[in-house]
């Protein structure tokens, strides 16, 4: 695995993270929509991060979430416990 | 459903193998307070849960606790990654060796095997979030006991993490419990 590889799956963890935690805040607080539109851009940073590690390194999700390259590229390894951080 | 993402929620790392440290985390993966009595319990107490924010709550909690799953199994499979049969026997993990062997299992640092009478769904909202929020502060209060157990800088950076998870769990679960309790005092004087 090489070192952008790691560095651009890292900076998804970070960015879901962010809408994880925003997302149960917003669970219990449906209101508060400066929350809300933290959530939306976060949400649309993640999308688009995971776009690009896709086109490079393989789909992040399966059953139809994500299309892969020629072959199929979801059997590749790493798996995420395999990954050296 | 469920749709699995092929990524950690957060990168777990080891700075070297250690067995008994191995030993021990398994609490977290089959144990009475452990990941996935967590992720059992919400998911299936929010069945019955009256309002929309509940559900939610229970289902999105659930789901990042099956993500915790997956970061305590990580760090057990790197710290025996590698690890010869003699110093697993020697630490402590043979008979754990004898029916596994460096694979995961559903079982508590003593050996006890998961079982469904460590989680409760009472089919009351208000029961079940007590429940709950007990069971965020248990698990919270098991990190900090693995945090002093271990002098890896890498596993105590993981640690901390799902640590302070657990507290913000422990705060939704409150609110929720709060919001449950107006709801149902609201229903009273319709």
């Amino acid at each position: 695995m090489d070192g952008n590889q790691i560095s651009m799956l890292k900076k998804i963890m970070e960015i879901e993270f962010t809408c994880i935690d925003l997302n149960l805040y917003l669970d219990t607080h449906p209101e508060d929509q400066k929350a809300l539109q933290d959530y939306n851009y976060y949400s649309n940073q993640l999308s688009m991060l995971k776009q690009q590690y896709e086109q490079l390194y393989g789909p992040l999700m399966v059953f139809g979430h994500s299309q892969s390259q020629y072959p199929w590229k979801w059997v590749d390894a790493p798996w995420p416990w395999e990954i050296e951080y | 459903m469920w749709v699995y993402e092929k990524k950690l929620q957060y990168p777990a790392k080891v700075c070297k193998p250690d067995v008994k440290m191995a030993k021990y985390l398994i609490a977290q993966y089959g144990g009475p307070d452990g990941e996935l009595a967590a992720a059992l319990r919400y998911q299936t107490q929010r069945f019955v849960m009256p309002t929309g924010k509940a559900k939610a709550v229970l289902t999105d909690i659930a789901t990042e606790e099956l993500a915790h799953l997956e970061i305590i199994a990580t760090l057990v499979f790197k710290l025996l990654k590698g690890v010869p049969v003699e110093i697993l026997k020697r630490e402590g993990l043979g008979e754990y060796y004898t029916e596994h062997d460096r694979g995961l299992f559903y079982a508590d640092t003593t050996g006890m095997l998961w079982t469904a009478a460590y989680i409760q769904a009472k089919g009351d909202a208000i029961a079940d979030l007590h429940e709950d929020m007990a069971a965020e502060e248990k698990a919270r209060a098991t990190y900090e006991h693995l945090i002093n157990l271990t002098d890896d800088p890498c596993v105590k950076d993981t640690l901390r993490f799902l640590r302070e998870r657990e507290i913000v769990h422990f705060q939704r679960f409150g609110e929720t419990l709060v919001h449950i309790q107006e709801y149902l005092e609201s229903k009273r004087y319709f």
